[in-house]
């Protein structure tokens, strides 16, 4: 009897509680649907970072007034989403759509986790350049948006705005500009071979050999005597020599350096424009200047939208990227709440006025995408950790071509 | 204590005997029950949300571990048997979810290839390389697309050069003559089909689903292909490349007809050895244990990685503990004035978090731009992190800046409940200063503190944080093309070889080496343990 009292208490208490706490979510949180549109049970999940969550936010409300369906934005860290994504969709906890960098495609393709998308005629008003960048064996497997590369960046105030034509050029000015240092540029403690990369392509030594068409094979393509003469430079820059590169100069100390004027040049990408700017410098962006006589050509990285192969809500997933992301008033969102390169063409036109931007610009032209293949993963160790031991002091030629010996095993 | 089956049977209505515990007085609707009553209304109502949002989800394991501890915490806390479970239940059950539960799953990865290139199942994998090779035919225009319905089957209607074609899956495209099309080129009605309207498309899920799997041949022929479309209002003519045949488990290239079949490694494979890009993961028995010991590439490094692990643990551990010690006993000491304030200053390293304490020592030991160069070696260049025994050196250094507080804590504490008696003792015997500490105080102090030791051992055993943050493991081996260095330890370098971080994930090498080190640092804290229960008995 008591039993029965205190179970059936147990049980009253339990449902008050519960309904309690779905009264407040119950509710259909979309009301204005279109006529006969009841769609609040779908919820279409999207991965975004803190910076791009305002633009996404703002195209998810008209969508989620069009179609009655509900966005959920779940805000990650950048470096996370690669991982994560690879982790959850096969677990079916990943979302529908996440934001991500062009380079995680080939990773993705070959994790199963990524669907491909089709933009149909809007091709049009892409940069070809940023579709290539997502297509990966002929099929297009992301919506891009925004373009990123880094440049030559310059204190208009210690050695004005003519970008120097090769690297010699830019040291006599920056040397005759009188600061701490001609020039500087993060290397770390780790090596840093995606911001000297503008340097090491011009002595034609690229890190993947590439097809006719742009795309990228698996052969190594830095080893051979190309890549031996951009690493003797590097030693004759490094510690060693005359110290431009440094393995003591990591992000921050780069930053702080040409922030206070030590230094007239520097290699960085848009995300450091602030800092100089809040800093009081004036800054002027041109190309990365050759030191082996080719082009300087860095690495150019796209950022898009991904859809993922194990989304419930496919239709609804393409409906929001192609009908509310790929719009003009969608991309300018994006690009005003994080400044990069836009691959819309009508919005990069826009915004092309800004001598900053136009600098980036004219460095994404003579940039090459970065590779998106997955044997790309197994480079940066190698490659960046070769970069530092060469810049601290290693025996330059046998140093690199064991890296490509390394590197080659590893991916083969 | 005796056992007396007796209350158990206790009936009802029969007042209580003496002895009793409490929680078996029926005193009817208490303050006490009723609390009991909310508390466990907020427990059932956590696991019936868990248990619908499981259902929403399909997760069928959950929804069923999550039933059965709503019913045995009730059964358990409602009944009046379960005394000592009363106590227990909830240890148990987070005990099952975060011990358990992770330690049979990290095993479970390390008997399977996980990682890339097999990262879900083998349906995920078949749906994923048919999506990758279905391609849009580089012909094909883009065409307005209307949905339509004849009863349960569905179909596509487009326009095509001004004129209607209809089709469903089992009928390719026909001319629908008496169609009717709206300005923007949009079929809205037909004879013999009902047109889905967008809103009725937006509304059901189910049915968006069916019109993403719909294809429509666009002829008899297969070669010509089939329409489908991605967001429901425009289509494509698009041609499948592979072929599934799920009772063979084959994977065909219908244009070059070379046949992909399954391998034991969780690959499609082609008789000239060519794969498919996707795989799935499976089981692949001892295989990556045996890896981290037979390949060469990994082993000897891997030696030497351990080496430096233990030397680091014991070496941190002792170095801290004497550090601790010394300080706790020059400020026990009653002449010493301010202790207390003294005392708060010397533990203000235990408070900062370790990973902060990790990146700012990284950027004072810069060489060139760092404090420490400057302040204390006049500007001297001394390259505290890229030279491999100055790192190692480093590492000790800050991690003895980190832990010596917990240990002056420890110290001081075991200090002030040593007997006066005992000492008092010593003093009386004719011990001097010296003879006192080492007969009497340093006994004392190692049976308090020895169980602490082993624990921080096993702590400093996989410390990833300091190595992560302050060197990342490097400086690097030269010698190897392992990606590892002279300051890794065992965890950084599983973290390292994995590719957890980026590169090539190998999730089941990982979980291996972590359970190889889980039993080292396992055996190692039970011998010790045992040792100091020895010592414990010997008092």
């Amino acid at each position: 009897m008591r039993n029965t009292i205190a179970w059936g208490a147990a049980v009253v208490a339990s449902a008050l509680i519960l309904s309690a706490c779905g009264g407040g979510t119950a509710e259909p949180t979309s009301t204005d649907a279109g006529p006969g549109v009841d769609n609040s049970g779908i919820e279409l999940t999207i991965w975004v970072d803190a910076n791009r969550e305002p633009a996404v936010a703002a195209a998810a409300q008209l969508f989620e007034a069009e179609t009655g369906a509900t966005v959920v934005l779940v805000q990650k860290n950048f470096e996370d989403l690669r991982t994560d994504f690879i982790a959850q969709v096969p677990t079916g906890e990943g979302p529908d759509i996440t934001i991500g960098a062009h380079d995680w495609t080939g990773a993705f393709v070959t994790a199963g986790v990524v669907n491909t998308v089709d933009i149909g005629d809007k091709a049009a008003d892409f940069e070809q350049v940023a579709l290539d960048a997502f297509s990966y064996d002929g099929q297009l497997y992301g919506l891009p948006y925004a373009l990123e590369t880094i440049a030559l960046i310059q204190n208009v105030d210690l050695v004005g705005t003519d970008a120097p034509a090769t690297f010699e050029d830019m040291i006599a000015t920056g040397l005759a500009a009188g600061t701490d240092r001609p020039f500087v540029i993060n290397v770390g403690a780790g090596g840093d071979g995606y911001t000297s990369y503008g340097f090491q392509t011009s002595f034609g030594a690229p890190v993947f050999v590439q097809e006719a068409d742009g795309s990228y094979t698996s052969e190594v393509g830095m080893g051979g005597p190309d890549g031996v003469a951009f690493a003797t430079w590097l030693s004759e820059n490094g510690m060693a020599g005359n110290g431009y590169f440094s393995t003591d100069v990591d992000y921050d100390i780069n930053q702080s350096l040409f922030s206070e004027g030590a230094a007239p040049y520097t290699i960085q990408g848009p995300w450091a424009i602030g800092t100089y700017t809040d800093a009081g410098v004036n800054v002027a962006v041109n190309p990365i200047p050759s030191a082996g006589g080719g082009t300087a050509a860095p690495f150019v990285g796209v950022q898009g939208f991904y859809v993922s192969s194990q989304s419930q809500n496919t239709l609804l997933a393409n409906e929001f990227l192609i009908t509310y992301i790929a719009t003009e008033e969608a991309q300018r969102a994006l690009y005003d709440a994080d400044p990069r390169i836009p691959a819309y063409i009508a919005v990069a036109e826009q915004v092309a006025s800004d001598p900053i931007v136009a600098g980036f610009i004219a460095s994404a032209q003579n940039g090459v995408p970065m590779p998106s293949i997955p044997e790309m993963g197994s480079v940066w160790d190698f490659w960046n950790a070769a970069e530092a031991a060469i810049v601290s002091g290693a025996d330059p030629e046998s140093t690199w071509l064991q890296m490509i010996a390394d590197l080659e095993a590893a991916i083969s | 204590m005796s056992v007396r089956p007796s209350h158990a049977t206790t009936g009802a209505g029969r007042p209580s005997p003496a002895g009793e515990p409490h929680s078996r007085q029926w005193r009817g609707l208490g303050i006490g029950f009723l609390i009991k009553l909310l508390l466990m209304g907020i427990v059932n109502a956590l696991g019936v949300a868990v248990v619908l949002a499981a259902w929403a989800s399909e997760s069928w394991a959950i929804l069923g571990a999550m039933v059965v501890i709503v019913v045995v915490v009730d059964w358990i806390y409602f009944s009046k048997r379960a005394l000592p479970l009363k106590y227990l239940t909830p240890g148990l059950i987070f005990l099952a979810i975060f011990q358990l539960f992770t330690m049979a799953y990290t095993g479970y990865v390390a008997f399977t290839n996980y990682g890339t290139g097999h990262a879900g199942s083998q349906t995920q994998a078949v749906d994923a390389l048919l999506i990758q090779n279905e391609r849009r035919l580089e012909t094909s225009p883009s065409f307005v697309l209307s949905i339509v319905r004849d009863g349960d089957e569905l179909g596509f209607a487009i326009v095509v050069d001004g004129a209607v074609r209809v089709g469903s899956p089992e009928s390719p495209l026909t001319e629908a003559p008496d169609a009717e099309v709206d300005q923007a080129g949009r079929v809205v009605s037909l004879p013999d089909w009902e047109v889905v309207s967008r809103a009725e498309l937006l509304s059901d899920r189910g049915l968006q689903q069916a019109v993403v799997d719909l294809r429509v041949p666009v002829s008899d022929e297969p070669e010509d292909g089939s329409i489908r479309t991605r967001e429901g209002s425009t289509g494509a003519i698009y041609r499948s490349v592979l072929e599934w045949d799920p009772d063979a488990q084959t994977m065909t290239n219908v244009d070059t007809g070379t046949v992909y079949s399954v391998t034991d490694r969780g690959r499609f494979e082609a008789p000239d050895g060519t794969q498919l890009p996707v795989g799935w993961y499976v089981t692949v028995g001892f295989e990556n244990f045996t890896r981290a010991v037979t390949d060469s590439n990994y082993s000897t490094p891997l030696l030497r990685v351990a080496g430096w692990t233990f030397a680091f643990a014991i070496l941190t551990v002792l170095s801290s503990f004497i550090l601790g010690l010394i300080l706790a006993i020059v400020y026990n000491d009653p002449r010493v004035r301010g202790r207390k304030f003294i005392r708060t200053l010397f533990i203000l390293p235990y408070a900062f978090p370790a990973f902060m304490s990790g990146l700012l020592w990284r950027g004072m030991l810069n060489p060139e731009y760092g404090i420490i160069n400057e302040f204390f070696f006049m500007d001297a260049y001394i390259p505290w992190l890229s030279d491999p025994w100055l790192a190692k050196f480093a590492i000790l250094y800050v991690n003895l800046w980190l832990s010596y507080p917990y240990w002056f804590l420890v110290c001081t504490g075991a200090l002030q409940a040593l007997p006066t008696e005992t000492m008092e003792a010593a003093r009386i015997d004719g011990a001097g200063r010296w003879r006192t500490f080492r007969s009497v105080t340093m006994p004392l102090i190692t049976v308090s503190t020895a169980p602490l030791a082993i624990a921080s051992f096993a702590f400093n055993f996989n410390n990833f944080t300091l190595i992560y943050f302050l060197t990342e493991g490097r400086p690097r081996f030269t010698d190897t093309s392992a990606p590892l260095g002279h300051t890794d330890i065992l965890i950084s370098a599983i973290y390292q070889i994995s590719g957890v971080a980026g590169g090539r994930a190998d999730y089941g090498l990982a979980s291996a080496l972590s359970i190889i080190v889980f039993i080292v640092v396992g055996a190692i804290s039970a011998l010790a343990f045992r040792q100091t229960r020895k010592l414990e008995e010997m008092n």
